[in-house]
């Protein structure tokens, strides 16, 4: 299992989560992705996406406009 | 036991595409969608800009579709090859600056690519004979099956039984009976389908979100072209056309004015790309100025006009920083213009 980091801040949804989309493409089983946006829309887009995939949301929350979701790859 | 056969819906998030996936599912199929990004489908754009918009619940229509009949969605970036679409449509323009069946051909092409690429069967989408003026007529029907190259692995489940067989139905992988005749464009008989599935909360029927649809937004697209001399544009281009009051009070410089603070915040980002300009002596707005030439007298135009959308409206003057294409900061004190003296030419 290992850990990254994606930066789709000022991006505008839906690219944030074609980003996650591509780079989740790319990871293994049991990966953690960090998605870092700024569309307060990628909360609920990224957690659709990643339901109706097999990806589970460990952690979202919205900072001050300052999103940061942590997502575990799932068998997809 | 047979594997069940595998098909790529095109799911644009509207009901149509909702109950032809649904329609195809229920015969046993396996169905996972696609969504097709171009750019100018920016319905919740406005909503992560303007700051009074962000309370407002925003959903991904498409997403929320592919949730509801509990199949996979997959979204693809098509921005750089639809520009050519946008720019060279084979079919020519609707109403406005959209090639919408040069469009469809387009995004069946794509599909059909992705079905070779994944050992997909077929291709659904939820077009409905009559429903639309351009790219949904039955003589539009065959092009879009042809051009696109999908043939008759192209089925549409709303209206299939219009249609000559095709090869899901020819090979008994879907049953033509149990598909749908609807023609016109009457919601009814989609809107008693979607209640004869249980579906109560979907997007707008027929709702399209592609702003080349709209007057405003293709005259915005139009003069920036025009502006430019050449038929081209950038992702960031399309974006900032849907965002503040755009005039032009040169022919070779525009002013994008903030309406409020999310949008100030978003044209914010910006700053690096644009010459701009923020009142200081009064809250008013933020300004990027698309120009290819900009000189002294142009800035105090622009400042003028950028006073005039400020609290300082109404004052004997108002002071502005501006900042030039290399980032030097320059100050102006302006009387701001009254709304007579803004032409109504000037606004796009």
């Amino acid at each position: 299992m290992s850990r990254h980091h994606l930066d789709a801040r000022r991006l505008l949804c839906p690219m944030p989560v074609i980003r996650t989309q591509d780079r989740i493409a790319t990871l293994a089983v049991g990966d953690i992705l960090e998605v870092h946006a700024t569309d307060p829309g990628a909360i609920n887009d990224i957690g659709a996406w990643c339901r109706i995939n097999g990806h589970k949301v460990l952690q979202a929350q919205n900072d001050d406009g300052e999103i940061l979701m942590i997502l575990e790859v799932g068998q997809s | 036991m047979t594997t069940p056969r595998k098909a790529l819906a095109l799911i644009s998030g509207g009901l149509d595409s909702l109950l032809a996936a649904r329609v195809i599912q229920e015969q046993g199929i396996h169905v996972e969608g696609v969504n097709f990004f171009t750019g100018f489908c920016v319905e919740g754009h406005t909503h992560a800009i303007r700051k009074k918009d962000q309370a407002k619940p925003k959903r991904n229509n498409a997403l929320w579709v592919a949730e509801q009949l509990g199949i996979k969605l997959h979204i693809v970036d098509i921005v750089e090859e639809y520009k050519d679409v946008v720019l060279n449509p084979t079919h020519g323009y609707g109403a406005n600056l959209n090639p919408c069946l040069d469009c469809k051909i387009f995004m069946v092409h794509k599909a059909q690519e992705w079905i070779d690429k994944h050992g997909f069967d077929f291709i659904i989408t939820g077009e409905v004979i009559g429903q639309r003026p351009m790219s949904q007529r039955k003589d539009t029907m065959p092009v879009v099956a042809d051009q696109s190259g999908a043939g008759d692995r192209l089925l549409r489940p709303l209206c299939a039984q219009n249609l000559p067989q095709t090869m899901p139905e020819r090979e008994g992988w879907v049953d033509r009976e149990r598909l749908y005749g609807f023609s016109g464009r009457s919601r009814k008989p989609q809107m008693a389908l979607a209640k004869q599935y249980g579906f109560e909360d979907y997007a707008t029927p027929a709702g399209g979100c592609c702003f080349l649809t709209d007057e405003n937004y293709s005259h915005k697209l139009g003069d920036l072209w025009q502006a430019r001399g050449e038929r081209r544009y950038e992702l960031d281009d399309i974006m900032l056309l849907k965002v503040g009051r755009h005039l032009r009070p040169r022919p070779y410089f525009k002013m994008i004015i903030s309406r409020e603070e999310g949008e100030a915040r978003f044209l914010e980002g910006y700053r690096k790309q644009f010459r701009h300009m923020r009142t200081v002596s009064h809250i008013g707005p933020m300004a990027l100025i698309d120009a290819s030439r900009f000189d002294q007298e142009d800035a105090q135009i622009a400042a003028s006009l950028l006073a005039r959308f400020s609290q300082g409206r109404d004052a004997p003057s108002v002071e502005v920083e501006y900042i030039d294409e290399l980032g030097v900061a320059h100050g102006f004190t302006v009387p701001p213009m009254s709304p007579a003296q803004i032409p109504k030419e000037w606004y796009l």
